[in-house]
């Protein structure tokens, strides 16, 4: 069943202490909207519970990439269009700005948001594993105040985060100290544009005298989150990269992801090619030194 | 428009469509493609999946191609808005429409106006795309009737056409 727009309220107070005095005011109430590519998806076919919605596409602050000698800070409501034609962003976080390709078309990625994306929490999200394997950290800002959170820890179960009822994703900040890795970003799906990952990986890695100085690694559609894999990561910290190296990282990741069967994929579809698209950037990291 | 409206009241929306200076009163949630297609009448634009999949409904809202059945009207508010309707001056055709013609690039016409629009807004950013540019820039428009071939085609002619002048 379609929605009737006659049942909904959209505010558009066009400032930040507006939107969080409304989200204060009424706890888990007021629900904000940016690009709408998931809510008004959710709303078209009658599914969208919450009847009162907040405007932030209109909020400047939230739209600006700012850079800094140490790190750059993403406002939440920056779409992907904007990050895939950010310099900074390509140069040093080509993770995200690939994963930001990938995100639905073109249409989608010009109202389509990194911070809207977070907060729908989806563990199929593509831009997602880029942000873990990064170190992001969010502002997260309420009228309380403002606090900072890993985003590591953000994603607490399916769907659900530590964003506070009155609380606003604001902006996500990076350190800029990955220029130096090999990046390796692969999506599996039935076609590049609009379709959701069966699988996504987003890694990271550094090699020295053929020994793995820092890898990370991280995955989506494997899990009830958007997963880091810490233990494949530490299984393989230190090592040389053999083939037998490379068959137990397999080994590890198919231990550490839950994989379910879903319509876009099987499990077992799942845990094969999780431990593929691993291998596949441990040989590329191998060959990035070899290379040199 | 009012900032904070009641729920069930309707909101006064203005902006321009098409280069004209437009004012609809509508609930701010409905849909971009409703306003269009019901109130103002411009039913070129066209709904297929209503779920952002297939680019049908897109339309350049300050510029930016966008799914027109995912924008809730009241973010439209001050915006220009072009749609296919908006392409042909005078009667006469849009080179990339004259281009779709000449290269069999609509059948049934469903998506055709979605089709030039991401076309339109692929060769403001890119004047000489390559294929990959193309499949790129339009990956978001389905089609079930062409097998995209003389879609792509249309759109590499209109582009040559465009720098050559």
């Amino acid at each position: 069943m379609r929605s009737d727009p006659a049942e909904y309220r959209l505010v558009s107070p066009g400032n930040l202490q507006a939107v969080l005095s409304l989200l204060a005011g009424e706890p888990a109430q007021w629900l904000p909207i940016a690009g709408g590519t998931d809510l008004m998806v959710l709303y078209s076919a009658g599914k969208l519970p919450n009847r009162k919605l907040i405007n932030i596409w209109n909020i400047p602050e939230l739209r600006q990439i700012e850079v800094f000698p140490d790190r750059i800070r993403i406002g939440a409501a920056c779409t992907y269009t904007a990050l895939r034609e950010h310099d900074i962003v390509s140069r040093e976080f080509p993770l995200l700005a690939i994963a930001a390709s990938w995100t639905g078309g073109i249409a989608n990625q010009n109202r389509g948001t990194l911070g809207g994306n977070i907060a729908n929490a989806s563990p199929a999200a593509d831009s997602l594993p880029a942000l873990l394997v990064y170190d992001a950290e969010l502002t997260l800002i309420s009228v309380r105040g403002e606090r900072r959170v890993d985003y590591r820890s953000f994603h607490t179960g399916y769907k659900q985060t530590a964003l506070g009822a009155d609380e606003l994703i604001r902006d996500i900040s990076l350190p800029r100290r990955f220029s130096g890795y090999v990046s390796h970003a692969r999506k599996v799906g039935t076609r590049n544009a609009q379709a959701i990952s069966k699988v996504c990986l987003a890694a990271l890695g550094q090699i020295a005298n053929g020994t793995i100085r820092d890898v990370r690694l991280a995955l989506g559609s494997v899990a009830p989150v958007p997963l880091r894999l810490n233990e494949t990561e530490q299984a393989l910290s230190g090592k040389r990269i053999e083939p037998s190296l490379i068959d137990a990282a397999r080994k590890n990741v198919v231990k550490e992801i839950r994989p379910i069967d879903d319509i876009r994929s099987t499990a077992r579809y799942r845990a094969v090619v999780a431990g593929n698209l691993v291998a596949e950037f441990l040989e590329k990291l191998a060959a990035a030194e070899a290379n040199t | 428009m009012n900032p904070s409206p009641e729920a069930g009241a309707k909101c006064e929306v203005l902006f321009t469509v098409n280069g004209e200076a437009k004012n609809v009163l509508a609930h701010p949630m409905e849909r971009l493609l409703d306003v269009l297609r019901n109130e103002l009448e411009l039913t070129g634009t066209k709904e297929g999946c209503g779920e952002g999949e297939c680019g049908s409904c897109s339309v350049l809202l300050d510029g930016m191609l966008v799914n027109s059945c995912l924008v809730p009207v009241a973010q439209a508010s001050g915006a220009s808005i072009v749609t296919i309707e908006g392409m042909s001056a005078h009667a006469l055709m849009h080179p990339l429409q004259e281009a779709f013609l000449e290269c069999g690039g609509a059948q049934c016409g469903i998506c055709t106006p979605g089709m030039i629009l991401a076309a339109l807004h692929l060769l403001e950013k890119k004047p000489e795309p390559a294929l990959a540019d193309i499949r790129e820039g339009l990956a978001g428009n389905l089609c079930r009737c062409t097998g995209y071939m003389q879609i792509f085609e249309a759109v590499a002619r209109a582009a040559r056409r465009r720098v050559r002048k």
